[in-house]
């Protein structure tokens, strides 16, 4: 298998991870924070590649499939929702949207 | 395959009534009278033959239900649990007929709840199996649930989820005992089993034994009520409608009494010899406390309702005395205290009906409108007070003269009950039916059907007052077979030690 | 004959059924037919057995009927028996004939008063209930009849119920006398602790043996006996019921507050005198209280005005000289009493009744007077009941019994000189307070009218009372006067004869000639000091030490207000500060706790979906972090 050791693919996919939480946290725009998830979601996906690129098994590859698949329907549902909360606010700030607020 | 009939018999009742309630209101209340006649004399039937018969039990029902976790579907019917099924059929019919009137909104569903708790009230009396035992105890208290938070009085639903929340956190610490006595059970032996008649005599160590009875009686003790864990009874009985007030008092205390009796101190009988000193402390308490309180209240309901704590000490302190006598005198005073207070309650509501209201402060006076309802009230304030030649003496004097041998101080302190529920009795019928009528009541007397009932829960104490015999003969045997189990196991638990108090488990 | 025995106290229970179901409907004369009925038939019946069991005694000197075992638990088998022996005897036939004129009197008496046949019905269940309790086989029957009689006595003390002070009254003597009922409940259970059984013969027959003189069990149960005694029979320190009990109707005052209830204790006490017997100090211990109660209730007889309460100390008086005769073992000169007072006090209560009625309700002594023009039979037959009351010697039943129970007082073993002189100084102030209330009733100026005059009913009863006021005595005669002992011998059959210490024949003389002249004193006393010098008696009462010890006996000593402080009060005060439970704070406060933490929980809901986010995060490491920690030091 190819040279990619496992501590460099590990410490992408933690960055990316960092990344997208951070987008997540501090961004109010509820695009960016769906972009950022996406982001996360694909950090997961990285560290499954690697892991599964140590092992020589093909176990990575087809869970990171399997997150594709989910974030793709998590994407058509996620957008739906902001389009939704869009007409009924006329606006993607996440901090406005706090009606279930206890 | 009777014992089924008889307890399930009221459940189809009231789903038929309920059925029925879409043409109106009076064929769900004739079917609900007609289901528990048809109970009480398939009842009296299985009781006569029984008798005949001269056999331990009355019947028996075992039915395989979940065998791979060791459940059955066992019921079994001996003297003890049958005159406690008498007086839940009874007490049943008597509050289906006193919420004749009183009762208009969803008249279907009001007599469904009702017959559905009856039957897991009757349920709990005959199952002989313990998981079977805890079903039927949650049975009943759901349906008691609706009939308080739906038909209740104006703080029904405070009342209704502190019932709730009262038993059922007692009914999870009982589950928790069964399911370890199972476990303890089935590890030693290997037979994994609910059955009560294997489960008795499992040798236990002290430390599993405490935690298992202080499990049972959680469930039990909150039921009963005992001191200080009573506060619920009041609230729950005072909003309650009149038949659920009924049911409350009349019946499902005495499954507390039962519960101990039947599961509690059999099931580890040197964990309650150890217990029963601090129990009879608690019933003495009980007694002096709920009769101080009694007196106290102004709201006729609650005043009735803390009655009842005080006289179920007693029974706790006739079952944890533990001998013959007051074993027979605490059923009795179920018996009694259950036909008595149902009909206290049941007059209360008349009262309430015709008057609108329960607060003693503005009754008074009503002797003369309606000296039929008086002469009753002052009747069943007499049981309550343990006038001898009714029922209820019979239990008391039996409790006092069994718990003197075990404990004397406590005996003297449980008489002083005697004054003080003097005090609470003269005192409601002073504010009810004598004194002055400053507010200008003319209410209507008792009807023909609230005579009618009356006059069966009148003659049922002046019946055990007077010749008790029947009642007592038909216990003896399942009591003194309860005390044997009891012995049997502590003789063989320790045999070198000194023969010890034979009259105490 | 005796076989019929158990229709006795039927008779009268049946009646009270039937009044009880139908009595409201029905008309009042026939309400009256079976009201008296049920009690007259049962005293024809009562007299029939008596004698037949006087002129041919049972084997035993005791019939016993035994109808049902009541119940049966662990050797507890009391049963339904009734046992006739001379005590119960003398009860039955002084308890049916009193309450059956007390009865006629009343359907003349208390003729259009809204409750008739309520009156009737609990009558009649009062008699019942006390011919059970004179003639139970055991404790516990014995004890259903002394709850049966204190019931219905609560009953018609409220009898006027509209009136919440007769209602107070009512719930106080219920009470108080349930005070004394469950010591003697505690006192039943001692003796079958010690007997394991209740049967009276039994319990009597055994405990010579089980016990020894004094020992601790029988001195407990003694003890407890005599509670339920004190409390049924109005002695110190349970006394205070009884002068409010005179809220009832005059009849009910007649029967259960003098002739019948009241002496149930002294009936108990005479019943189980094996118990007393072998508890010496418990049996000095009821003459003391005897002694000392009949001098307190005397006294305070002197200071009341109402008539009836006059009457009330007065039956608190006699009681207490039967207490005495009971305390130093005379048991049949004690029964005597009781059967005297029976008669004497029911037609003061009668004649009282009569007064009352005919001047419109009223109570007051002071406003009442000159009323023997206007009521002479009224006047003749309470004069006698006064005179057999005050003991005015020699042609009254009163005289007869009370000297005995002076001589024995004296005479007697357990007896002492100061036993006697209190018992002397009670003859003398009980003809000075009888005598008071005759002068100020019956003499003098004339008070209020008389709106009201007895007719046949009534005067019956008056005369037939005042003939046995006067001759029930001559039962019974002390040795010097004439030989007769006609009761005492009929007694003798059930209850053991006292052994008289020898008296030096002067002594005797001496102690009669006493017993003669000391209520003569008093009442030549109430007559100088009401009719002869009202002034000087007013000037006493308006004095300040006179006046203050008038409010003081008036008050009865004070008990009330005693109880009041001590007892009453506190406990209402403690009852009504916890009406809300105090326990119900702890299960409060915890669902309060409950519902606040979930209002701050609430708070951490604030909607806004990054800060969910941060705490998933933060989660999220916590967790991470808690892994890693463990993984390195396991």
């Amino acid at each position: 298998m190819s040279g990619i050791p496992l501590q460099s693919g590990l410490v992408v996919a933690g960055l990316l991870f960092g990344l997208g939480a951070a987008g997540v946290l501090f961004r109010r725009d509820l695009l960016f924070i769906l972009l950022s998830l996406e982001i996360m979601t694909n950090a997961a996906g990285l560290a499954f590649v690697t892991a599964g690129a140590l092992w020589g098994r093909p176990d990575g590859q087809v869970l990171f499939i399997f997150i594709l698949a989910v974030a793709a329907a998590e994407v058509a549902v996620g957008l739906a929702l902001v389009l939704w909360l869009y007409r009924r606010t006329g606006t993607l700030d996440v901090d406005r949207a706090n009606r279930l607020r206890g | 395959m009777i014992l089924a009939w008889i307890t399930f018999i009221p459940f189809a009742g009231g789903l038929a009534a309920w059925a029925a309630a879409r043409r109106g209101a009076r064929p769900a209340r004739w079917i609900s009278v007609a289901a528990l006649a048809a109970d009480l004399a398939l009842l009296l039937w299985l009781g006569a033959a029984g008798r005949e018969s001269g056999a331990e039990t009355y019947a028996v029902v075992r039915l395989p239900w979940i065998p791979s976790l060791g459940v059955g579907f066992e019921l079994a019917m001996d003297g003890l649990s049958f005159l406690l099924v008498l007086l839940t059929v009874f007490l049943g019919l008597a509050a289906v007929l006193a919420s004749w009137t009183g009762i208009e909104r969803e008249t279907g569903f009001f007599h469904f709840n009702l017959l559905a708790a009856l039957t897991g009230i009757i349920g709990v009396f005959v199952a002989a199996d313990l998981f079977l035992f805890y079903f039927f105890w949650e049975l009943m208290l759901v349906p008691m649930y609706f009939l308080i938070a739906l038909w209740g009085h104006e703080r029904r639903r405070y009342a209704a989820v502190k019932f709730f929340l009262f038993t059922q956190l007692g009914g999870l610490a009982m589950l928790a005992a069964i399911l370890a006595l199972f476990f303890l059970h089935g590890r030693m032996t290997g037979d994994y089993t609910f059955q009560l008649r294997q489960l008795v005599g499992t040798p236990l160590s002290p430390g599993e034994a405490r935690l298992i009875l202080a499990g049972f009686l959680a469930a039990f003790l909150v039921k009963l009520p005992a001191v200080p864990f009573h506060t619920w009874l009041p609230d729950a009985h005072t909003e309650a409608p009149t038949a659920g007030s009924v049911i409350l008092a009349g019946l499902l205390l005495k499954t507390g009494a039962y519960g101990i009796l039947r599961f509690a101190v059999p099931l580890c009988p040197e964990a309650a010899a150890e217990f029963a000193p601090a129990a009879m402390v608690i019933a003495v308490i009980g007694i002096l406390y709920g009769a101080v309180l009694a007196f106290a209240q102004r709201d006729i309901k609650r005043l009735v309702a803390y009655t009842s704590v005080s006289h179920m000490g007693f029974v706790l302190l006739g079952i944890f005395a533990w001998n013959e006598i007051a074993l027979q005198g605490a059923l009795i005073q179920v018996l009694c205290h259950g036909v008595s207070t149902g009909a206290l309650f049941i007059l209360c509501g008349a009262l309430q009906e015709r008057t609108g209201t329960r607060d003693l402060e503005r009754m008074g006076g009503l002797w003369n409108s309606a000296p039929r309802m008086g002469g009753m009230w002052l009747f069943f304030a007499l049981a309550a007070l343990g006038l001898p030649g009714m029922g209820n003496f019979v239990g008391e004097f039996l409790v006092l003269l069994g718990a003197w041998r075990a404990s004397v101080p406590l005996t003297v302190l449980a008489a002083l009950g005697l004054v003080v529920s003097t005090v609470y009795a003269v005192w409601m019928v002073q504010k009810t039916f004598f004194g002055l009528n400053a507010s200008n009541w003319r209410i209507p007397d008792l009807g023909v059907r609230e005579t009618t009932s009356l006059c069966a829960l009148m003659a049922v104490i002046l019946w055990i007052g007077l010749y008790p015999g029947p009642f007592l003969n038909t216990a003896r045997d399942s009591l003194a077979n309860l005390r044997e189990a009891a012995h049997a196991v502590l003789e063989a638990q320790s045999a070198p030690a000194a023969g010890g108090d034979h009259d105490r488990p | 004959m005796l076989n019929g025995l158990w229709l006795i106290p039927a008779l009268p229970f049946a009646a009270f059924v039937l009044l009880a179901a139908a009595g409201k409907r029905m008309p009042h004369p026939a309400v009256a037919a079976i009201g008296t009925a049920g009690t007259g038939l049962s005293a024809v019946l009562a007299l029939l057995v008596g004698f037949d069991y006087a002129l041919r005694p049972p084997a035993g000197n005791a019939f016993v009927q035994t109808l049902w075992t009541w119940m049966a638990a662990g050797g507890f088998t009391p049963e339904i028996s009734l046992c006739l022996d001379a005590l119960s005897a003398v009860m039955i036939a002084t308890v049916t004939v009193v309450g059956f004129f007390i009865l006629l009197y009343s359907t003349e008496h208390m003729a259009g008063e809204e409750g008739y046949s309520r009156f009737f019905a609990y009558m009649n269940l009062f008699v019942g209930s006390m011919l059970t309790l004179v003639l139970a086989d055991n404790l516990l029957l014995l004890y259903l009849g002394w709850e049966g009689v204190g019931l219905c006595s609560y009953l018609l003390i409220g009898f006027w119920y509209r009136d919440v002070a007769n209602v107070r009254a009512a719930n106080k003597a219920f009470i108080v006398t349930r005070v004394g009922d469950t010591a003697l409940a505690l006192g039943l259970i001692v003796l079958f602790a010690h007997f394991d059984t209740l049967s009276i013969r039994d319990i009597l027959a055994r405990s010579p043996d089980r016990w020894l003189q004094g020992s601790g069990p029988a001195a407990w149960a003694a003890l407890l006996l005599l509670g339920g005694a004190v409390g049924k029979s109005a002695q110190l320190p349970l006394q205070v019921w009884l002068p409010d009990a005179m809220a009832g109707p005059s009849p009910v005052s007649a029967l259960i507050h003098a002739a019948t209830m009241v002496a149930a204790g002294v009936y108990l006490v005479a019943r189980m005198h094996g118990i007393f017997t072998l508890a010496p100090e418990v049996q000095a211990l009821v003459a003391v209280l005897g002694a000392v109660t009949l001098l307190l209730a005397a006294a305070s007889a002197l200071a009341q005005s109402d008539i009836k309460r006059v009457l009330a100390w007065s039956t608190i008086s006699q009681i207490g000289y039967m207490f005495l005769a009971l305390g130093v073992g005379a048991w049949s000169a004690a029964v005597f009493h009781f059967a005297t007072h029976a008669f004497f006090k029911a037609l003061l209560f009668l004649g009282a009744g009569v007064v009352i009625a005919a001047l419109g309700d009223e109570h007051d002594l002071h406003r009442m007077g000159g009323l023997r023009r206007e009521l002479p039979l009224t006047f003749w037959s309470f004069l006698a009941g006064a005179a057999s009351l005050a003991a005015l010697p020699l042609v009254t039943a009163g005289f007869y019994s009370k000297d005995l129970i002076l001589y024995q007082a004296f005479a007697s073993p357990q007896g002492s000189p100061w036993l006697w002189a209190a018992g002397l100084a009670g003859a003398f102030l009980t003809g000075l307070y009888t005598f008071r209330m005759v002068f100020l009733v019956f003499f003098g100026k004339a008070g209020l009218p008389v709106i009201r005059k007895p007719g046949v009913a009534v005067s019956i009863s008056l005369v037939v009372f005042s003939f046995f006021a006067l001759t029930v005595g001559f039962l019974q005669m002390p040795a010097l006067i004439a030989p007769v002992t006609v009761f005492s011998d009929f007694l003798s059959r059930t209850l053991p004869v006292l052994p008289v210490v020898a008296v030096s024949p002067a002594t005797e003389i001496l102690l009669l000639l006493d017993a003669l002249i000391a209520p003569l004193i008093g009442a030549s006393a109430a007559w100088w000091l009401t009719l002869r010098r009202p002034g000087f008696t007013a000037r006493i009462e308006r004095s300040r030490a006179g006046s203050a010890l008038h409010r003081f006996w008036l008050a009865g000593w004070g008990f009330d207000a005693l109880y009041e402080t001590l007892v009453v009060r506190p406990f209402v005060r403690m009852a009504r500060l916890n009406r809300d439970d105090v326990l119900d704070l702890f299960y409060g406060g915890l669902a309060w706790c409950a519902s606040r933490l979930s209002y701050r929980l609430c708070r951490t809901q604030s909607g806004s979906v990054r800060r969910y986010a941060l705490g998933v995060l933060a989660g999220a490491v916590i967790a991470l972090g808690l892994v890693a920690w463990f993984k390195e030091f396991p």
